[in-house]
């Protein structure tokens, strides 16, 4: 599996671009099966590096998303509430919300595709 | 001192190498290393698999199911003795659905009981509490003339589950399948094997049959990769517990450990009608006429969720002022029913079909209706 190169990847298994937008990854996605719910916090929310911010729920299990950098939620994709089976068909196309990064420096810490690549499957081999 | 912890072991059915073969996610359940779902590339996903028992056919691995034999000149007394329902009336080659239950009128487990011969019984029971049922039907049957086996490891136990597994199943045996009624048994060659048992029984509120076949590697991958073909028409899929869980939520039916377990009695579960106090004494009986008496403290109902969430097993069930009331046994969303539904126990005085709760879902109490149940039932055939 190849991973898009216009991001970074935590290793929870979130994808954030460089302009603040957050999503899940196709590996996310597979592990967790059928999602059927998304929650997602307002527009004006602040998110902690670290720290969950909303959740993704599969047919039989739920998930936190955790913040990959922190920052405050400017958009969120409304779309999901009614139709959360895109994440699953696209993960890195469907975002879940987009943030104003507090500090840039943060992202640095995060995975680049091919240490992403890396880090799952060196978790399914285990 | 240190203490030494028996590493536990993950026991595995002789289908194992075939479900990871075909891709299957793999999980840990009451100790054995079972499918959740098969993977979306082949048509499968939790989603997928339920639809296709629901309106063709999926097949399972459920041979974790653990099945106890008891023949002898008094195994009918014995059964009697140790299961709630009433094993007197069952004809030869009938099925009943009863259970096990401690003095205090709790569950030990839910079985099936297969009567296969004027003296014989089979009693299925679940994966999780073999040992357990096993010891406790040995050792409250001494008293009886009666033999019972642990025969647990010597089936493959394959699920066939649909409205067309009839079809399925017809086209690899010669035994008239249209002659044998729900929660009945029949014998016959099955992908040419001799004299296999096949009951039209299930857990997934569907019509179907669980066929049970030599437990060797070959055999059982053979058996299983022939009824798929068999059900290539169909729209046959491989099914995961993932689907047999929600299959069997929608249908109502208890999974020990959540809806059923041994703090809970009959009364509270509900399972009355399967219970026959009339018939002669039997393990827990004296308890049960004590607590109807006394009546229920609390029952279980079936919840729809009214706003937006899913409920969850073990998730708090809250009163209109907040207060802690009761719990999720099981919830998840129904993929049948397109509904997010669980089954929970409350008090009775809010047990009544259209009374609301609140369901604690991260903290917000996300309002439910309690609605009748089975929250799905099959269509009657024409």
């Amino acid at each position: 599996m190849s991973y898009p190169t216009d991001r970074k990847y935590t290793k929870e298994h979130e994808w954030i671009t460089a302009d603040g937008t957050i999503g899940i990854t196709t590996h996310a996605q597979d592990s967790l099966g059928d999602i059927v719910f998304v929650e997602l916090p307002k527009v004006g929310t602040d998110i902690t590096v670290g720290k969950p911010f909303g959740t993704v729920e599969s047919v039989k299990a739920v998930s936190d998303l955790f913040a990959p950098v922190s920052g405050t939620v400017t958009a969120v994709n409304e779309a999901l509430a009614t139709a959360p089976e895109q994440v699953n068909k696209d993960a890195h196309a469907a975002w879940m919300v987009k943030i104003k990064v507090k500090d840039p420096l943060e992202m640095n810490a995060l995975l680049s595709a091919s240490d992403y690549d890396k880090f799952v499957s060196e978790e399914a081999g285990h | 001192m240190s203490v030494v912890e028996a590493t536990p072991v993950i026991r595995k059915t002789a289908l194992n190498a075939v479900h990871r073969q075909m891709g299957a996610k793999m999980v840990e359940f009451n100790g054995w290393d079972m499918p959740v779902e098969y993977p979306a590339a082949i048509g499968c996903g939790i989603v997928a698999e339920h639809m296709a028992v629901r309106t063709g056919v999926g097949i399972f691995d459920v041979s974790h199911m653990g099945d106890i034999r008891l023949a002898g000149r008094e195994a009918l007394a014995a059964v009697q003795h140790i299961s709630m329902n009433d094993a007197s009336r069952l004809a030869i080659g009938q099925a009943q659905y009863s259970a096990l239950l401690y003095p205090q009128g709790t569950f030990v487990d839910d079985v099936i009981v297969h009567r296969l011969g004027e003296d014989e019984y089979l009693l299925v029971i679940n994966a999780g509490t073999r040992e357990k049922d096993f010891n406790w039907v040995r050792d409250n049957t001494r008293q009886f003339d009666c033999k019972v086996e642990h025969l647990s490891d010597n089936f493959t136990q394959i699920a066939i589950q649909g409205p067309k597994a009839v079809d399925v199943l017809q086209k690899l045996t010669d035994a008239d399948l249209s002659a044998v009624k729900f929660y009945w048994v029949t014998r016959g060659t099955v992908c040419g094997l001799k004299n296999i048992l096949m009951g039209r029984t299930g857990y997934t509120a569907e019509d179907g049959f669980e066929i049970y076949i030599p437990p060797d590697e070959e055999t059982s991958a053979r058996v299983w990769y022939e009824i798929l073909a068999a059900g290539k028409e169909f729209g046959a899929v491989p099914c995961g517990l993932g689907a047999r869980n929600t299959l069997r939520l929608e249908g109502k039916l208890p999974l020990y450990g959540h809806e059923i377990s041994d703090t809970i009695n009959v009364w509270e579960a509900g399972l009355d009608r399967f219970c026959k106090m009339e018939k002669p004494d039997f393990l827990g009986r004296a308890a049960l006429e004590k607590a109807k008496a006394e009546g229920v403290k609390r029952t279980l109902v079936g919840l729809e969720m009214v706003d937006r969430g899913i409920a969850r097993d073990g998730y708090k069930i809250l009163d209109e002022g907040g207060s802690e009331i009761g719990y999720v046994t099981s919830g998840s969303p129904a993929p049948f029913l397109k509904k997010n539904i669980a089954l929970a126990y409350v008090p009775p005085e809010l047990s009544a079909i259209g009374a609301t709760v609140k369901v604690e879902i991260r903290g917000q109490a996300v309002k439910a209706q309690v609605v009748p149940t089975p929250f799905y039932k099959r269509p009657k055939k024409a």
